[in-house]
């Protein structure tokens, strides 16, 4: 891997082997809003994990033959009203949402901003707002992976700590009580915060996940942390390729 | 032309850090009197002509949708201000 070229388009892990050309068969949509920041980053991250990216954007009224979709990180239309408020109701997030809720349950990501996205689409609960300390926050993060059975997150051992970067102003998860208990009881935090609580989410929580566990949203960049020489100092700095490698293996396995 | 006034203000449950901000900076303008802020958002809908009850409503849903979050806002008031 560290052989790729880092600047321009990274070719696929181990060009040309039959596994690989299976990898490489598995499509995963990239969305830009106006405003998106790591869509490029998120582009590079399916690409090194061997998957093909698609460029999709959000004027766009189809997904095409996309076999799961990643909604980055920015500021979509410079977190006007709420952050993600408006770009929830961009043309092509009425087709995510459909094919997140159908029989097919397309795998969904959205990181940061993206998480934003999903919550204010009513696809994952709760909503998020400033952090406790008002500032913005930019530093690696340590996570535990809390469920390693939703379409993001099965290359992960349960309990398993990864750090990646974290950078954001409106990052305190909030829901009511007996959310927050539901999404304890069936699983669905996926991700806490170790160590200290960055902006003050209720139960630490960092990432959470639908019922079905397609759907994943949480605050920290995984899409940041895939290359090494790149990524957080700590660990390995390659601790998020595993959410790509993960919804890639699911993708195959699927498609046996 | 008439508009539409629309305040939304988040939950009185939920925590408002721009507010608590704000009631930090006060006392160091002197201004000693207050114990608490809050920070809510008012939207202006400008209406072409009159606002009938089926355009109120539309400016009803609108904030219920859009300009507000149900999970951390309430629409406190929405009302019809002539110009």
């Amino acid at each position: 891997m560290t052989e790729l070229p880092l600047i321009g388009g990274a070719a696929p892990v181990a060009a040309d082997t039959p596994g690989a050309r299976k990898l490489a068969g598995a499509k995963i949509g990239v969305v830009t809003f106006p405003g998106t920041l790591d869509d490029r980053d998120a582009v590079r991250a399916v690409r090194l994990a061997g998957a093909t990216p698609v460029a999709l954007w959000h004027a766009d009224t189809t997904l095409g033959d996309v076999d799961a979709v990643i909604i980055p990180g920015g500021f979509s239309y410079g977190d006007y009203l709420r952050a993600g408020a408006i770009s929830r109701f961009a043309p092509l997030m009425a087709k995510v949402i459909d094919a997140a809720n159908s029989e097919a349950r397309l795998p969904v990501l959205g990181i940061c901003n993206g998480f934003q996205i999903l919550t204010e689409s009513h696809l994952l609960p709760g909503s998020m707002i400033k952090n406790d300390h008002l500032k913005f926050l930019c530093r690696d993060q340590v996570l535990r992976v809390e469920n390693n059975t939703t379409d993001w997150t099965r290359d992960y051992a349960p309990g398993q700590e990864i750090t990646v970067p974290l950078k954001n102003q409106d990052g305190q998860y909030i829901a009511d009580e007996k959310t927050l208990d539901a999404l304890e009881a069936e699983g669905r935090v996926v991700f806490r915060y170790v160590g200290w609580n960055p902006n003050g989410s209720r139960r630490d929580i960092a990432g959470i996940s639908n019922a079905a566990g397609n759907v994943v949203g949480l605050m920290p960049h995984p899409e940041h942390a895939v290359e090494t020489g790149f990524g957080p100092e700590t660990g390995t700095g390659t601790e998020g390729l595993g959410f790509f490698t993960s919804v890639l293996n699911k993708i195959v396995g699927d498609n046996k | 032309m008439p508009r539409i006034v629309v305040d939304v203000m988040p939950k009185p449950e939920i925590l408002d850090p721009q507010g608590k901000a704000i009631v930090g900076a006060l006392p160091r303008l002197g201004f000693t009197a207050f114990s608490s802020v809050r920070q809510g958002k008012r939207f202006e809908l400008t209406v072409d002509g009159e606002v009938t009850e089926e355009i109120l409503a539309q400016a009803r849903n609108a904030a219920e949708t859009l300009l507000s979050n149900p999970v951390i806002e309430d629409v406190v008031n929405v009302e019809v201000v002539e110009a």
